[in-house]
């Protein structure tokens, strides 16, 4: 596969949508284990929900 | 699981618990073979290799739009039903849809300067993509600005009820004024002037891009769904430190 003089224009199209994909996935990631960290540390403080229910159960 | 369980947060988030993975894995081959097809696709006999750009270019142009499509929904959801998910669905589409806009732009720019001799024109679609990029982050800082979630979720959505305006306008700029931006060539009446050769590639990478946001906008409004539980957790914790000095006001309800 040969992408000629464009090549930069063409490479760095694709890296920005794989960058741009990257952070998405990992901002959402440790977004979700921050607040199941902190629902866990509420719950260990004796906050419950009114249901009784655990916080971190689905 | 029914509809009903489905209008549940819980019930939602015990639903993505077990969609997630497979969705997941669906994005990643549907988007692997898209790279594959998109590696293999011949040059255009005009643009040269430059075509391979398109393939990441117009899927994202194509969701910035889909997004603020759904955002617009959800908006509809909250005003008139006061869906519980609705808000969180809305919240979490929008800084998804912002980063679609943004690569579609980021993409355009770099396709336009060897095609068109520059990265940027104030020409009729360009322009309109750009002020839904901004329309994303206002609606995005106006999230941030409103602490409580209910009120932020009714001001976002007529912002994006009346930001909808602006996707006619994007789809229909290339016929409306004289712009540089060629003309719609997949969806329009009459069917797609695209060959085949190109054609496939782009179908199955603009299906990979948007099972890529299903699966991002899955995993946001699961964690969304926490923030607020940790929220209301933190109110109640509020309201019971505040009942046992007995002098601090109480605080409002949870959500």
């Amino acid at each position: 596969m040969s992408l000629g003089p464009y090549a930069p224009f063409i490479v760095t199209s694709y890296l920005a949508a794989a960058l741009v994909a990257a952070l998405l996935i990992g901002w959402i990631a440790i977004d979700y284990r921050n607040q199941k960290r902190r629902l866990r540390e509420l719950e260990e403080s004796g906050v419950v929900r009114r249901s009784g229910r655990s916080a971190t159960e689905p | 699981m029914t509809l009903i369980d489905l209008a549940n947060p819980t019930g939602f988030r015990s639903l993505t618990a077990r969609l997630l993975p497979f969705l997941a894995a669906a994005t990643t081959i549907l988007l692997l073979v898209g790279l594959y097809l998109s590696a293999c696709a011949p040059d255009d006999y005009q643009q040269g290799a430059t075509v391979k750009i398109m393939f990441i270019h117009v899927p994202n142009a194509w969701l910035s739009m889909f997004v603020w499509a759904v955002m617009t929904t959800t908006a509809l959801g909250t005003l008139v039903w006061r869906h519980p998910l609705a808000d969180v669905a809305a919240k979490t589409a929008a800084p998804i849809g912002a980063s679609f806009t943004f690569l579609a732009l980021v993409t355009g720019s770099l396709w336009g300067r060897p095609m068109w001799g520059a990265y940027w024109e104030w020409d009729a679609r360009l322009t309109s993509v750009l002020i839904l990029l901004l329309m994303y982050l206002g609606l995005i800082a106006l999230w941030r600005a409103v602490e409580d979630p209910s009120r932020a979720a009714r001001a976002a959505a007529v912002l994006t009820l009346a930001g909808a305006i602006n996707l006619p306008i994007i789809k229909f700029s290339v016929d409306w004024w004289n712009t540089l931006h060629q003309p719609a060539s997949v969806l329009r009446i009459g069917g797609p002037t695209l060959d085949r050769a190109f054609l496939v590639p782009l179908l199955v990478m603009a299906s990979g891009f948007t099972l890529l946001f299903v699966t991002l906008h899955v995993a946001a409004m699961r964690t969304e769904i926490l923030r607020r539980r940790v929220r209301a957790l933190q109110m109640m914790q509020a309201q019971g430190v505040s009942g046992e000095i007995g002098a601090a006001p109480r605080a409002s309800q949870p959500a």
